[in-house]
């Protein structure tokens, strides 16, 4: 799956750090860094950190291919 | 709701041509499929990658916690797209409605969207810029080359620029253990940004954290060995540094050099178009069907005066794709303008700088929370009695009250009282900004107050 977090949204409550560790780790007091590309072991957590997000900062595309690249191959309308 | 047959018809079954396939482009093409757009769809990129976040390359991939290659944009939805990515946009024909691509091939619009960003400034001189162990950071390429290199244990990494990539990689140097020398133009980091009392702040958090901070200075040569690998850099109070990596942070280029000649309103600061995201013709017309968004574009803000702002930041691109894609496909009042409040954010020796408004338009600071001594603080920008700008070290949270007051254009300095406010946020001071006049590579924003009616007399198109 992959994710960004928008960090003029996120404000450092730090939810999804507790929920998601592996993912989500916070830097100092406040500063948050994250794994924009995470496996299938960390699906649940990040779900949770997800809903948990008090402003709502975390979208996700649960897919993990490079769509692009498959695309590419003159599929299209 | 004047049902424009043009925009209806497009919407159905027109073909959509993006330029550039990162941040803006992608969120673009999500928006024009999300509103309804049925259409043909071609995303056009020069980086044969799927559309990545940029971000993170100076944070944690240089940190070595994320690979340079793993920051790929989730999806907000399908896109159904054509891809045309690693070849460049090479030329624009207005008239007949087409782009050339670098590899001649032609790709025809009806509805054509420009996001084709910035490139990293490359150091001046050639030759020296060939050096092995010289950088920049902009691209995956970029940060993947440059995490190689300072996994490989340099003995001293020369940052020449303190902005907030050259700060943030200095950063992550120090955080890795390197020796680093930054040498800035300027009185202080972020000097352009945020101005001069702000800066002082993190210049003493760049030498508490083991930097070797030189302002006032600049780089003058760039030394190499036999073998053409970088030895040796030379600065212009006569100090040499003995250094086996240095890594360019000057600033970015706005990639309009395919569009000289094509008659749209670009050069050296973008691509000029419209609150609605349309592009500028040389003549300061409108035009109907190019739009512009992210990087690339400057585009008149009511807020400040409805000077032009090009804005370098992540939000931004969001936010003006967004606004772009839905005018792509409306028409007459169902447009809307690009509004949007600018704020970024930058994380470098352990603290969050976050910043909303425009602090370079700033003439006056006041410290409203916190202390500048701790490193944790509020300061407030204001501009001819009101609030511009409100600028945060790890108090990040207040920053959305600040945004009501800019939006509001409250009376500066403020009146109220509130948490956490010191001594030294009584009384405002001069923000400390340079004088504009002067060269500088590199504020965030970037404020040029020109209509496009008046920027027709002086208009020049980018040298080739």
């Amino acid at each position: 799956m992959r994710l960004v977090v928008d960090l003029n949204r996120c404000q450092g409550y730090a939810q999804c750090a507790f929920l998601a560790p592996d993912v989500f780790t916070m830097h100092g007091e406040e500063a948050l860094i994250y794994t924009p590309r995470a496996g299938e072991a960390q699906r649940e957590q990040v779900a949770r950190a997800v809903a948990a997000c008090p402003v709502q900062a975390v979208t996700v595309d649960w897919a993990d291919v490079p769509v692009a690249a498959e695309e590419a191959g003159g599929h299209g309308r | 709701m004047a049902a424009d047959g043009a925009a209806e018809v497009f919407r159905r079954r027109g073909h959509a041509v993006v330029v550039g396939a990162s941040l803006a482009g992608l969120r673009a093409a999500e928006t024009l499929r999300e509103e309804g757009f049925t259409g043909t769809l071609t995303m056009i990129g020069d980086e044969p990658r799927d559309p990545y976040d940029r971000p993170p390359l100076s944070k944690q991939v240089l940190l070595g916690r994320v690979p340079a290659d793993g920051t790929e944009l989730p999806r907000r939805r399908a896109l159904d797209a054509r891809w045309r990515l690693g070849v460049a946009a090479a030329g624009l024909d207005l008239a007949g409605r087409r782009v050339r691509l670098a590899d001649g091939e032609e790709v025809a619009f009806d509805r054509l969207l420009i996001a084709t960003g910035a490139r990293a400034r490359p150091w001046f001189r050639e030759s020296e810029a060939a050096l092995d162990g010289v950088f920049v950071l902009r691209t995956a390429d970029d940060a993947a080359r440059l995490t190689r290199r300072l996994a490989a244990g340099p003995r001293r990494v020369l940052v020449v620029g303190a902005g907030f990539t050259g700060s943030e990689i200095a950063s992550a140097c120090r955080e890795r253990g390197l020796e680093v020398t930054v040498a800035e133009r300027g009185p202080a980091p972020l000097v352009g940004a945020l101005g001069g009392v702000v800066g002082a702040v993190a210049a003493r958090l760049q030498r508490d954290h083991g930097v070797d901070l030189r302002c006032g200075v600049t780089v003058t040569a760039l030394e190499g060995d036999l073998a053409g690998r970088l030895r040796r850099a030379h600065l212009s109070d006569g100090a040499a540094l003995d250094v086996d990596v240095a890594v360019i942070g000057l600033g970015a280029i706005r990639n309009t050099e395919w569009l000289t000649g094509s008659g749209l309103a670009a050069g050296p600061r973008g691509v000029a178009c419209d609150a609605g995201c349309r592009a500028f013709d040389v003549h300061g017309i409108v035009t109907d069907d190019v739009f512009v968004a992210g990087d690339v574009a400057r585009s008149p803000h009511p807020l400040f005066g409805y000077q032009f702002l090009s804005l370098e930041h992540w939000g931004n691109a969001v936010a003006q794709a967004e606004v772009a894609a839905h005018n792509m496909i409306s028409s007459g009042l169902d447009r809307r303008p690009h509004l949007w409040l600018p704020a970024f954010w930058s994380a470098q020796f352990g603290v969050n700088v976050k910043s909303v408004g425009v602090p370079p338009l700033g003439d006056e600071l006041v410290v409203t929370q916190g202390a500048l001594a701790e490193n944790r603080f509020v300061a407030a920008y204001g501009f001819q009695g009101r609030f511009i700008a409100a600028v945060a070290f790890d108090q990040g949270r207040w920053l959305d009250f600040y945004r009501g007051l800019i939006e509001s254009a409250a009376p500066f300095p403020p009146a109220f009282t509130n948490l956490d406010r010191r001594t030294d946020g009584t009384r405002p001071v001069p923000a400390d900004f340079p004088d504009p006049s002067l060269p500088t590579h590199g504020p965030t924003v970037t404020l040029s107050g020109y209509s496009p009616s008046e920027r027709r007399l002086r208009f020049t198109p980018a040298p080739a």
